[in-house]
């Protein structure tokens, strides 16, 4: 968790926006949408999913819940709870303001 | 719900792991059917078992994970040394149950505030003189008509609230042949809406209620005797009870928590102070006055304002005191009015106990002190022996405040297994001292509730009792350095120095708790065999009463009818019974004026000194025509303070009676010093004189009221009470046997306090002692264990016996001698305070400071015998090879 990872500061935003357009998906799933809708640019570790994960759900933002397959394994799909949708917002806001921050100091230089 | 999950994972770990790995397992699963290369897939993952601890830690509360493991480990730990753990649970579990009893006890009757309204500005009135042999006592009885002055004088500033001494007494609800006892306590009508008491049942009592003397019939009873005799039963409004000759209506019943304002009396019969038959007496001191403070009000002008009252009341009374010597009239107008806090409550229990209470909870608390040594010494050679293990657990990169966390659980676990089995003493416990206290007819009702302030008082001591023995190890544990440590190579004599410390300290309080306990045996001792000057055994007291008086012959004729029931050898008639009551007056020899010293009388019939077997010196006993005033017997004292030790018989002195009246009395015989009326007070000048008055007129006085003493043979004097009961009302129902009694119970009364302070400080020296040498037998144990390679090496070169027993006990014996001289000064210094408690013993005596040392001595050559034996036994060729 402690690694530089240039997706440190927006994993969570990142897991946050995939469950609000889909819910209910298992974190490979979810590691696969942001590989997908991101072109193969951003790339979420294992190692740092499963943590974040874990650690939004005991906040309280995602909620997860047990399914079986039909293979017979049990499989955990995550969605988003009504506290998650706030923090989404949240997160939301401040990655624009940090972003067009960055381009505009981007574009006076 | 997200804490409450956290917390609920740690006691289901295992479950945890396995989802998460279950989790894990799905994803590489759906991976691979997505095509992925399964290799690269689980490469992916990296560490698993660490990418598990990080989710892990995620989702549950990780402190409370770590002390889940400390607790599951040090009851491991604890496990496996049951021994030991054993040792230290019960001496930690009786000292912890004894302080805690001792707690409750201190707290019941000292500390706890009445359950009333305006408790904390509750006070009591009191005045300190001289008594009638000059001594310097508090006084709290005072007459009635004092009282309303002085109610009437602190109008504005305080109420004043009488309420009379409770006493136990007869009554019935039925007829006089249906008897019972009662405790019955006459309060003004204020008290119970000054209290801000409310009625469970009916209503209590209002001003109303106490105005008019005798016109006020009504009875209040508490919640705890409605329980008690009633059963609950609400049709006991109405019913009448009659106590002496008064019938009188129970109006209410108080409210449940208010047994009375004397802690160690339960009042059962709340009656209207104004139907006392001494209310309107002047010469009566028969109630305590409290003072519930108007808020802001200072006490100091109140007092004086009061003072001046109750002198001006004294002094108008005494102006007709003239026959009394002018020294004891001055002497009884010296007194000084006293405002004492009494938000517990005032009981005579109070004043006989506080100090041994206290000295009590000083001995529990020295050998809590003695236990907490000992379990701390039994931990640090236990630290020793787990020294690797820690230095392990350091170097693997175990935090100190882990380590400091880990031995703190473990002792916490120890404490709170001595706590809950010393809780289980202290419930029981503090009621069996509490049954111990008064004699068994009488008990002390002491209210001993388990709430929260015994609770806390518990949790704190606790807590206390594992940072004292605990903190110590722990800090001790943290502080490893593993280099050393995993080396094998280490420094042990920190450790023992810290143990001969601890050693030290607990011969010390050894020493003061055997020093107290050799005290208070001896006190016993002497006072137990104090000489009485008559025979207390095989003798029956039948506290009888004829309400509308009977003639002297009469009570002798009744007298004759018990002397012919099978086992009573001898019949006599007195007063009251010797150390039970007391009758004064001044005496006046060739009518000179009143004497300053006090006389005291006891009537008694013909025939009451051979009951008694008292032997006369001289001259002879009464028979049926001599009177009281007439004759009199008088003891050895009597002559020599107020005969000058000259024979007295044929001669003779008058009882002078304060408002100046005189009897003239005739010596007819001289017998030896008996006690009176206490064990603990100087042998006083008595005065015996017939048990048939006259009065002024010359007219025979008809008794109300006398003790018949019976002397039997063979039979347990006891079994005969009912025959005799039954007898008396048969005979002439116009008897009542009020109680019955031995006169040895009456003896035995009077040791009560120093009998249970005997047998109490007794105990717990036992138990110090036991405890002080287990703890010097682990230390030298241990210090052998040490120095095994030592010893074996120095055997090996031919050391003999004696020079190896004296290196291992050298040291010892010096810290027990440094102890022994710490608790001699300790003992010696704090001595004067329990003087008071003491009867005809010394605490500076020399040998009340030699015994208790020669009993440590010997117990620490004991202790140290088993350590010295093992070192002997130390077999040089085993030793050296298994190194």
């Amino acid at each position: 968790m402690k690694k530089t990872d240039t997706m440190q500061g927006s994993l969570d935003l990142l897991v946050l926006k995939v469950l609000s357009r889909q819910p209910k998906l298992h974190g490979y799933a979810i590691m696969t949408a942001i590989k997908h809708i991101s072109g193969d640019v951003l790339n979420a570790e294992v190692g740092s999913l499963y943590p974040a994960l874990h650690r939004m759900e005991e906040t309280g933002w995602i909620r997860a819940e047990w399914a079986t397959k039909d293979t017979d394994r049990r499989t955990r799909l995550y969605q988003l709870t009504a506290a998650g949708k706030k923090q989404l917002d949240a997160e939301v806001t401040r990655w624009r303001t940090v972003s067009s921050a960055i381009n505009r100091v981007l574009q006076e230089a | 719900m997200s804490f409450w999950s956290r917390v609920t994972y740690v006691f289901r770990g295992d479950r945890l792991n396995h989802e998460i790995d279950e989790e894990f397992a799905a994803h590489i699963e759906e991976a691979i059917a997505a095509g992925e290369d399964p290799i690269e897939v689980r490469r992916t993952f990296g560490s698993q078992l660490r990418l598990r601890e990080q989710s892990r830690d995620a989702r549950i509360v990780a402190w409370l994970d770590c002390l889940r493991a400390d607790l599951i480990f040090g009851w491991r730990q604890l496990l496996k040394r049951k021994i030991t753990t054993t040792a230290a649970v019960l001496s930690l579990a009786l000292a912890i149950g004894a302080c805690t009893s001792a707690f409750r006890l201190i707290d019941a009757l000292f500390l706890r505030p009445l359950p009333v309204a305006h408790a904390e500005s509750l006070y009591a009135l009191a005045r300190q003189g001289p008594d009638d042999l000059g001594v310097l006592r508090t006084f709290d009885d005072f007459a009635y008509p004092n009282f309303t002055r002085m109610r009437a004088a602190a109008k504005d500033q305080a109420e004043l609230i009488a309420t009379s001494f409770t006493y136990r007494t007869d009554l019935t609800y039925a007829t006089d042949n249906e008897m019972e006892k009662g405790y019955v306590q006459y309060i003004s009508g204020t008290m119970f809406p000054i209290f801000g008491l409310q009625p469970t049942l009916g209503r209590l009592f209002t001003t109303d209620d106490d105005m008019t003397p005798g016109a006020h019939p009504y009875a209040v009873i508490s919640y705890n005797y409605w329980s008690r005799r009633f059963a609950n039963d609400p049709q006991v409004l109405g019913r009448t009870v009659h106590i002496g000759s008064k019938m009188l209506q129970i109006i209410g019943v108080g409210p449940k928590s208010f047994t009375g304002t004397e802690p160690g009396t339960v009042a059962d019969i709340f009656l209207p102070t104004i139907m006392n038959p001494d209310v309107t007496r002047t010469d009566s001191s028969w109630l305590r006055i409290l003072a519930v403070m108007n808020p802001g009000v200072p006490r100091e002008p109140l007092r004086a304002k009061l003072d001046t009252v109750s002198l001006n009341y004294e002094t108008e009374r005494a102006k007709g005191f003239v026959g009394m010597s002018r020294h004891n009239f001055e002497m009884s107008l010296q007194k000084k009015m006293l405002i004492k806090p009494a938000t517990s409550g005032v009981s005579r229990l109070q004043g006989d106990y506080r100090r041994a209470l206290v000295w009590l909870g000083v001995l529990v608390a020295l050998v809590l002190l003695i236990a907490c040594a000992n379990v701390a010494n039994l931990m640090t050679a236990q630290a020793a022996s787990r020294a690797r293990e820690m230095a392990l657990r350091v170097s693997i990169g175990a935090g100190r405040s882990r380590l400091v966390q880990l031995v703190i659980v473990e002792n916490a676990l120890l404490a709170l297994f001595s706590a809950a089995l010393g809780a289980i003493f202290a419930w029981w416990a503090a009621p069996f001292v509490v049954s111990r206290i008064n004699p068994p007819d009488n008990p002390a009702h002491l209210i001993l509730p388990a709430d929260w302030r015994v609770l806390a008082f518990g949790s704190l001591l606790t807590l206390a009792v594992t940072l004292l023995f605990g903190l110590a190890p722990a800090l001790r544990a943290s502080s490893i350095q593993p280099v050393t440590e995993l080396k094998g190579g280490k420094e042990p004599h920190s450790k023992r120095r810290s143990m001969y410390t601890l050693i030290a300290a607990q011969i010390a309080f050894c020493f003061v708790v055997l020093f107290f306990a050799g005290l208070f045996v001896a006190t016993f001792r002497h006072l137990s065999s104090q000489p009485l000057g008559f025979d207390a055994k095989d003798l029956v007291l039948l506290e009888t009463a004829t309400p509308h008086g009977q003639s002297p012959e009469s009570w002798s004729q009744m007298a004759g009818t018990l002397h012919a029931v099978p086992g009573v050898k001898d019949v006599a008639i007195a007063s009251w019974p010797l150390l039970s009551g007391g009758w004064t007056g001044s005496i006046s020899v060739n009518a000179a004026p009143p004497t300053d010293k006090w006389g005291y009388f006891l009537s008694i019939s013909p025939g009451w000194l051979n009951t008694m077997k008292m032997r006369l010196i001289d001259g002879r006993d009464f028979n049926s025509t001599d009177s009281f005033p007439g004759q009199a017997i008088v003891s050895q004292t009597f002559v020599k303070t107020f005969f000058n030790g000259v024979n007295p018989i044929g001669r003779s002195f008058e009882k002078v009676n304060p408002f100046g009246s005189r009897q003239l009395c005739r010596v007819i015989g001289v017998v030896p010093d008996a006690a009176y009326s206490s064990l603990h007070e100087p042998i006083l000048p008595v005065a015996y004189v017939p048990f048939r008055k006259l009065d002024e007129n010359g007219a025979i006085n008809r008794a109300d009221g006398g003790t018949f003493l019976l002397r039997t043979s063979g039979i347990n004097p006891l079994s005969l009470a009912t025959t005799l009961r039954r007898l008396v009302a048969k005979t002439n129902p116009a008897y009542r046997v009020n109680n019955v009694q031995t006169q040895q119970e009456l003896v035995d009364n009077q040791t009560i306090r120093e009998r249970l302070l005997a047998s109490l400080a007794l105990f717990f020296a036992t138990v110090a002692l036991l405890l002080a040498a287990v703890g010097l037998y682990g230390v030298l144990n241990y210090s052998v264990l040490q120095r095994e390679r030592e010893i074996g090496i120095r055997i090996a070169v031919g050391a003999r016996i004696g020079s190896i027993a004296r290196l291992i006990t050298t040291q010892i014996f010096a810290t027990v001698f440094i102890g022994a001289a710490t608790g001699i000064s300790l003992g010696v210094a704090s001595v004067r305070y329990v003087q008071t408690l003491l009867f005809g013993v010394k605490g500076t005596d020399p040998s009340m400071l030699v015994a208790p040392a020669l009993i440590l001595v010997a117990a620490a050559l004991l202790a140290a015998l088993p350590a010295v034996l093992r070192a002997a036994r130390i077999d040089p060729s085993i030793m050296l090879r298994a190194e």
